[in-house]
């Protein structure tokens, strides 16, 4: 059987903050319409990660990267264009960050850096991602309100919109679910479920049953290492291939 | 039941509190009472000739200013105030972009010890005493003036503005810094990770989220201007002049009553219309801050 084409690959990758090692030699890789769960406790590195394939681990002062990234089949710490490469990338941080301009605004950012000016095209954009996002019927109606005045659930769905606005490969969310309800976390779910079809999401999440919901494939890291990687099923099921994955999962630490 | 027993505050403890508070609440309040207490004092020592012999029209109408003429005492004091507008609008049309710029780039474009050594430099621009700005006004910009432009005189409403200016930018710079500072990084971050590049992240997110401190800091820097009087006394030739290009001696408002204050007898109009002057720039100021104080509230509105 031939292996389908990865988006994402991740070849080595270290990362140091200073003196701490954030992230030893994970090699990972991310395949076409597969959502990718990422788990492990506090500290292992999922959210460094995630920042190493579009270069905002680079923000961090005395973040050093060795390894190498690969997005669709090019490398991302040898690029020319940061702007680009990130345009490629959505990203979901775990807190949403309303950008302070109306909500129309906040999904027509990207777009408008990336370069397009007209007005129906940009709304088209928009309406596009907050319908993706479970939020257009919401807000319709209130499209030039300030971003920062809706909830946090919906502010959480806003920032999935705006991480769709650039028509990313790949879609990277981090513990999207801290902000929000239940509910809304039900909802936000279902459209990753739909969105699979149309690109290659990578899931970091803490809450370990919502990667055995989601996932095809699950991670487990571990103190900056990459412990095991396989189908959800195996990874879940009553025998993978570590032990400690085994413990972690059916909550003995954690 | 039993009773627990809990850690007592000493009386002393609680007394300390209460001093501490009330001691802050009147430093809290005592600029209120400073604030009125000089404007009321401002207008008394005025309100002889301004309810008197002041004619309003003459006043903001006429440009002739001869407080200690024998025969005919004139208080036209339009050619002061536009001496005061002009230099403290070319100094703002200078110091605001400069400021701004600055601010944006040790804020947001320099790291490490070069954002440091940025720092310590023009916070030490505004340690400089006003006297030696004017010193430098006299000295350096009168001589380079008069090469660069090829005009008489060097002492002008460009000298005192690139005066003002000067000093009006490290105001600007550091409070426009601090306005940008306090921008959450997670903006930062989250633009550009939708591809925003640095210039776009700081034009498009930083520098709207910052906009109030911005504009305060801007304000503050007009502040400074249009009440500054040593450097302006020294640099503008202090010429009763209704200026038609920069190259024109001015005399400012803040001038004249440095100037005049020390000859005028005590109770006289000269010397009341003095102040009426402090009261006009105690106007201007307050009308500067009201503005900003109302964009800012329009523009949270939004």
């Amino acid at each position: 059987m031939v292996e389908p084409r990865s988006i994402v690959e991740f070849r080595g990758v270290t990362v140091r903050y200073g003196a701490l090692t954030a992230l030893r030699d994970v090699s990972l890789d991310l395949r076409p319409n597969e959502i990718l769960g990422i788990i492990g406790p506090a500290g292992a590195g999922k959210t460094t990660l995630l920042k190493t394939l579009n270069r905002t681990v680079e923000l961090i002062g005395g973040a050093h990267v060795a390894g190498t990234v690969l997005l669709d089949s090019e490398d991302v710490y040898r690029t020319r264009d940061v702007s680009r490469i990130r345009r490629c990338v959505g990203m979901v941080a775990p807190l949403p960050v309303g950008l302070p301009m109306s909500i129309f605004d906040n999904v027509a950012f990207a777009p408008r850096m990336a370069g397009v000016r007209h007005r129906e095209d940009l709304a088209e954009v928009v309406e596009r991602c907050l319908r993706q996002a479970a939020l257009w019927d919401e807000v319709k109606d209130r499209l030039d309100q300030l971003g920062t005045k809706l909830s946090g659930g919906q502010q959480q769905r806003l920032t999935i919109a705006r991480a769709l606005s650039h028509d990313p490969d790949v879609l990277c969310l981090d513990e999207f679910s801290i902000a929000v309800d239940p509910v809304t976390t039900m909802r936000i779910e279902d459209v990753l479920k739909e969105l699979r079809s149309t690109m290659g999401i990578l899931l970091v999440t803490n809450l370990v049953q919502q990667a055995r919901r989601l996932a095809d494939r699950t991670a487990f890291l571990l103190g900056g290492e990459l412990v095991e990687v396989g189908t959800t099923e195996s990874v879940f099921g009553r025998s993978p291939a570590d032990r400690r994955t085994f413990e972690y999962v059916h909550g003995m630490f954690g | 039941m039993t009773t627990k027993r809990r850690p007592q505050r000493s009386r002393l403890s609680r007394w300390g509190e209460f001093a501490i508070e009330m001691l802050i609440r009147a430093c809290g309040i005592s600029a209120v009472v400073f604030v009125f207490g000089i404007f009321f004092f401002v207008i008394r020592e005025g309100w002889p000739f301004l309810v008197g012999d002041l004619n309003l029209g003459e006043f903001f109408g006429s440009t002739q200013w001869y407080p200690d003429s024998m025969s005919n005492k004139r208080y036209g004091a339009l050619a002061l105030i536009a001496g005061t507008v002009s230099v403290t609008g070319l100094a703002m049309l200078i110091a605001v972009p400069l400021g701004l710029g600055a601010a944006v780039y040790v804020s947001e474009f320099s790291h490490g010890r070069q954002k440091e050594a940025l720092k310590v430099v023009i916070e030490l621009l505004a340690a400089i005493p006003s006297v030696v700005w004017g010193f430098i006004g006299l000295v350096v910009l009168n001589p380079l003036i008069i090469d660069l432009f090829d005009v008489p005189v060097g002492l002008n409403v460009l000298n005192g503005a690139l005066l003002l200016a000067l000093m009006g930018v490290p105001i600007i710079v550091s409070i426009g810094e601090d306005a940008l500072k306090a921008v959450p990084d997670s903006y930062r971050e989250a633009a550009e990770a939708m591809g925003a590049t640095r210039w776009q992240v700081t034009w498009r997110v930083l520098v709207p989220a910052a906009r109030n401190g911005l504009l305060a800091a801007v304000l503050l820097g007009v502040g400074r201007a249009v009440g500054e009087t040593m450097a302006v006394l020294m640099a503008t030739g202090h010429a009763v002049n209704l200026p038609t290009s920069v190259f024109d001696s001015v005399r400012t408002m803040t001038a004249t009553v440095a100037a005049e204050l020390g000859e005028a007898a005590r109770g006289s109009d000269h010397y009341c219309v003095l102040f009426v002057l402090g009261a006009l720039l105690f106007a201007i100021s307050f009308v500067v801050n009201l503005t900003a104080d109302l964009a800012i509230r329009g523009v949270r509105r939004r």
